[in-house]
């Protein structure tokens, strides 16, 4: 029934209702006028999308034959989705009107990317996938490239472009392989068709399927794009850039490798191994000689991925939850540190240096803290919240055995801790230089300091995602 | 009271917490955050006097246990026994002579307060944590304060020694990480003891493992071990891996120095006693001697680096080593008198170290250095704190009558039963840390007077003298009346080693079956 189907993606479609119309709406009034309201608009609608389908959602639905899945799995992604891309716009509101990028395009390709978001989250088909895949990325490649008339921007925007479609390339491959050999393009088709012991044509499909989503997850060997595009996009971007779109990207990688592939758990369990290790320790390593806070965290992206990676590789219903509840932590912490960075100024002028963070402590004791605590949850030290994302994917690694990569993982996140401790040891022991300004309003304030919170209140009972996430990875594992 | 342990835990990071909502830095508000401070952690020491009361030192099993639901299938779980309960009482003993040490800090006061706050809560939460995740975060914990504490309000390569003090103990952890996690995985539940399934009644897997290609004895059982040995060894610290001790106790300010040695050092050793010999006994069995061969060593090697040191603080950072390695040694003596000697000597330890920490930092306010060289003939200008420094000189040689001895006694017992010749080599140890300890005090203490920058030096204040005023009393009580403690901890300590000696009788290696079946 057509209906049904429809108030399945009754959320996608409201908010692609929305960005045509306001896309329609800011051309005719011209100018920027509308882009304020806009930004609010979206916000506002991404966090009623995120509560009507938090809320109101259950079972499992599928519409237009298969192809569109709407089950725990997908609400928790979508939720996530669209809660952090909320907050990066709301705390990105600021720094863009400030430096004059508040245009009315950026809230629209922002929710036509979280549409393909959802679109991605929810797949069912490797047409789907595809779809959705691409609705994110052109969107993203062109907030990438948002500041125009600066070098570094539409480098990024171009480079993130290039590889971006390079990357979608293997992914087509991989898929086009993965259809040859099954058959059928839908997920539930597809793991008939591999059974216990897949073909080799159907391997094949995996791996290029899996080389272009450590793409997207920006995962080490794939992420030679995400230290430039994330320097040089504008700070939100660059905070978008490391919430939403991991997520989803992340979201989708359980997605397939478990309703398509969900037989041959042997095969795919060695490739996310892999990349899980060499992003951990690509990421670890390769940060200690960053000078730029965002190239730091461009790295520590990596390095979480590998984290996330290694709860997935599991292969297990633990796994899945446990990589879920690693991302939501991640999210969280990534929005605090973010709404800090995109209120880093001198004079006026936005610095991204670390060495700016010079005796910040002494000056603004509290905002400090609040960053002392992100960065020590980033590094994964109790008793703050990142500890217990690393404790949830190495319970899931240890138990489906995979001692190694538990013990990989620990000994990476030493050599991260020490980068997130530099960040520290410039704030605290610092001697006093010229410093920041140590102006922030209220929106990123707010958005840096409840994420210290939540580092800190969240050990008690983690708000009760654990249970979510189970529930989640529960419909997708069966 | 039936959530007395959770009250004593948290009361100090509550205040922590309190303290940090009070605005302004200036002197009033600097004073404010002290008194606040002194009055968090004597309020805490009081009201863990009713958890010594309520302990029942005959019940072996734990007690004032107290439990609720937590994530992941883990509980929040806290209760002591005989083994942990004094450790809790030389914490919250500790830190109000710790925050009356460092009265005449200026930089960034409320903090530095708040730091050791916190970092009391963590160090107590380690001693009463009942579950296994639960006590790693708070042993991990406790490296951000004193991470903060070395690095803001240390001496000169204070950035050096917090990064080596962090990065190190925190590598030895991540391992005991992934053991918990194993434990977890095999024994399906994270309580320590005291539940129905339970990680201490837990038989964790000896069948020798085959490791690509290496044959493991003791097989899971060693592999667990050996992850919380690299933790521990660190902690405690253990040679070869102490290096990071001197540098974090030489820049670490005095409370810093205090806390450290006294407090930090111990969760080595409780992790020893609470995991190590209990839960792996066979491997503990197998491995007993290597680590009595590093703990000899320790004793002999670092007392002879300790003879050599110019800075007064490292000296006594170097005899801490060794002083630990009695510890071990005594620990994997796995008999009455090693395990009872080597809880006495922790708390000895605890008191004596940090007198003597304390006795650096007397001086060191003064004339600002630590340089045994700058001092001499202090007895003429100070002779109170001659009288005080030497009662602790004394009580870290293990002079009888005073608690230092009644430690090295009992594990040089212990370990003699077990093994004479690492008893006949621990036992020079004595006479080493007579040399470096009376040396250290002739060279500082007695001479004469004739460096003009000492005339006019000035004997200890009021305040001073009431912070050493318990810890002599105690270090005399616990030389004269050892069995105040040996009475609390036997007991436990009787029930750990029969459970401990039936499981290493039990265990059949391998090779003997095979040989048998053959």
């Amino acid at each position: 029934m057509i209906s049904t189907d429809l108030s399945i993606i009754a959320p996608e479609i409201l908010l692609a209702v929305f960005a045509m119309a306001g896309l329609v709406g800011a051309v005719y009034s011209g100018r920027d006028a509308l882009s304020q309201l806009l930004t609010w608009a979206a916000a506002l609608l991404f966090v009623a999308a995120a509560l009507y389908i938090g809320l109101t959602g259950e079972g499992t639905h599928t519409a237009f034959g298969g192809i569109f899945v709407d089950d725990a799995f997908s609400r928790f992604a979508k939720v996530a989705v669209l809660l952090s891309a909320a907050a990066v716009l709301i705390i990105s509101q600021d720094y863009l009107s400030r430096s004059d990028l508040l245009r009315f395009e950026y809230p629209i390709l922002v929710t036509l990317a979280v549409i393909g978001m959802m679109v991605m989250v929810s797949a069912g088909d490797l047409m789907t996938l595809y779809m959705g895949l691409e609705l994110q990325s052109l969107a993203l490649y062109v907030v990438a490239a948002l500041r125009r008339d600066n070098a570094r921007s539409t480098e990024a925007g171009l480079k993130y472009f290039v590889l971006g479609a390079l990357s979608s390339g293997l992914l087509l491959y991989g898929a086009s392989l993965t259809y040859g050999y099954a058959g059928t393009t839908e997920f539930a088709g597809i793991i008939e068709a591999a059974g216990a012991d897949a073909s080799i044509g159907l391997i094949f499909g995996l791996v290029f399927l899996c080389a272009g989503f450590a793409f997207k997850v920006s995962a080490a060997p794939f992420h030679m794009w995400t230290p430039d595009v994330y320097e040089g996009s504008p700070t939100p971007v660059t905070a978008l850039f490391a919430t939403a779109p991991k997520v989803a990207a992340m979201a989708l990688f359980a997605r397939v490798v478990h309703d398509a592939f969900g037989g041959v758990v042997g095969d795919w369990q060695q490739i996310l191994a892999f990349l899980a290790v060499v992003s951990m320790f690509l990421g670890a390593i390769a940060a200690i000689g960053q000078r730029d806070i965002k190239r730091l965290m461009a790295y520590s992206s990596i390095s979480h991925m590998g984290y996330a990676l290694m709860g997935l590789s599991a292969g297990t219903a633990q796994g899945v939850e446990s990589m879920l509840v690693y991302m939501a932590i991640y999210v969280v912490m990534n929005i605090g540190t973010f709404a800090f960075i995109l209120s880093m100024s001198r004079d006026g002028r936005h610095v991204t240096e670390i060495d700016a963070l010079n005796g910040f402590a002494t000056k603004e004791p509290l905002k400090a803290l609040a960053i002392l605590c992100l960065m020590f949850s980033l590094a994964g030290v109790p008793p703050l919240l990142g500890f217990f994302g690393k404790y949830a994917v190495l319970l899931a690694a240890v138990d489906a055995g995979l001692g190694w990569l538990a013990v990989a993982g620990v000994v990476a996140s030493v050599i991260g801790a020490f980068y997130y401790l530099r960040i520290v040891y410039y704030m605290y022991f610092g001697e006093e230089t010229e410093g920041l300004d140590g102006r922030m309003t209220t929106l990123p304030w707010l958005g840096l300091v409840a994420s210290a919170v939540i580092m800190l209140v969240g050990i008690v009972n983690l708000f009760g995602i654990e249970g979510l996430a189970e529930a989640a990875a529960a419909t997708l594992v069966r | 009271m039936d959530n007395i342990l959770s009250i004593v835990t948290f009361l100090p990071a509550i205040a922590a917490i309190f303290m940090g909502v009070l605005k302004g830095d200036d002197p009033a508000a600097q004073r404010n955050a002290k008194w606040l401070a002194l009055a968090a952690t004597s309020a805490t020491f009081l009201v863990s006097l009713a958890i010594l009361f309520q302990f029942d030192p005959n019940d072996t099993g734990f007690q004032m246990v107290e439990e609720s639901e937590w994530l992941f299938g883990l509980s929040y779980r806290v209760g002591v026994d005989g083994i942990s309960v004094l450790f809790v009482m030389l914490t919250t003993f500790l830190m109000p002579l710790v925050v009356a040490a460092c009265w005449n800090v200026t930089h960034r006061v409320k903090e530095y307060m708040m730091a050791l706050l916190i970092l009391e809560t963590l160090m107590l939460g380690v001693f009463v944590a009942l579950d296994l995740v639960l006590f790693y975060l708070f042993f991990e914990g406790g490296l951000i304060p004193m991470f903060l504490i070395i690095g803001i309000w240390g001496g000169k390569d204070r950035i050096y020694a917090a990064f080596k003090f962090f990065l190190y103990t925190f590598l030895g952890s991540v391992l005991m990480l992934v053991a918990m996690v194993a434990m977890y995985i095999d024994a399906g539940t994270s309580c320590i003891g005291g539940c129905e399934v339970s990680l201490l009644t837990h038989q964790f897997g000896a069948g020798t493992l085959d490791i690509a290609g290496v044959q493991v004895v003791g097989g899971m059982q060693t592999l667990l071990f050996l992850a919380f040995f690299a933790s521990f060894a660190v902690k405690m610290p253990m040679w070869p891996v102490h290096t990071w001790l001197p540098d974090a106790h030489v820049q670490a300010p005095t409370a810093g120095s205090v806390v450290l040695a006294a407090i930090l050092l111990k969760m080595g050793g409780y992790g020893f006693l609470r995991f190590s010999l209990p839960m792996f006994p066979v491997a503990s069995d197998l491995l007993a001697e290597f680590v009595m061969i590093l703990s000899v060593i320790a004793i002999i090697y670092t007392s002879l680096v300790a003879m050599m040191q110019e800075d007064m603080k490292k000296l006594i950072a170097y005899s801490s080593v060794a002083h630990m390695g009695y510890v071990t040694m005594g620990i994997f003596a796995a008999n009455q008198q090693g395990i009872d000697g080597a809880i006495f000597q922790m708390l000895s330890h605890g008191f004596v170290s940090g007198a003597l920490f304390l006795c650096v930092g007397v001086i060191y306010d003064r004339m600002h250095t630590r340089d045994i060289d700058a001092y001499g003939g202090l007895v003429v200008r100070m002779p109170a704190y001659a009288a005080v420094f030497m009662l602790f000189t004394m009580a870290n040689v293990g002079l009888p009558g005073t608690s230092g001895f009644v430690g090295e006694f009992l594990t040089l017992i212990g370990i003699f039963k077990v093994n004479t010749w690492i008893g006949v080599l621990a036992a020079t140890g004595v006479i080493l840390s007579a040399c470096y300890a009376l040396w250290l005090y002739r060279r500082v203490v007695f001479g004469d007077l004739i460096k003009e920058s000492l005339k006019s030096i000035t004997d200890m204040t009021t305040r001073e003298r009431a912070i050493f005023a318990p810890l002599i009393a105690m270090t005399i009580l616990l030389g004269v009346y050892p069995s105040l403690v040996t009475d609390a901890i036997g007991p436990s300590v009787e029930a750990l080693i029969g459970r401990y000696e039936v499981a290493v009788e039990s265990f059949v290696p391998d090779t003997a079956v095979a040989a048998a079946e053959e």
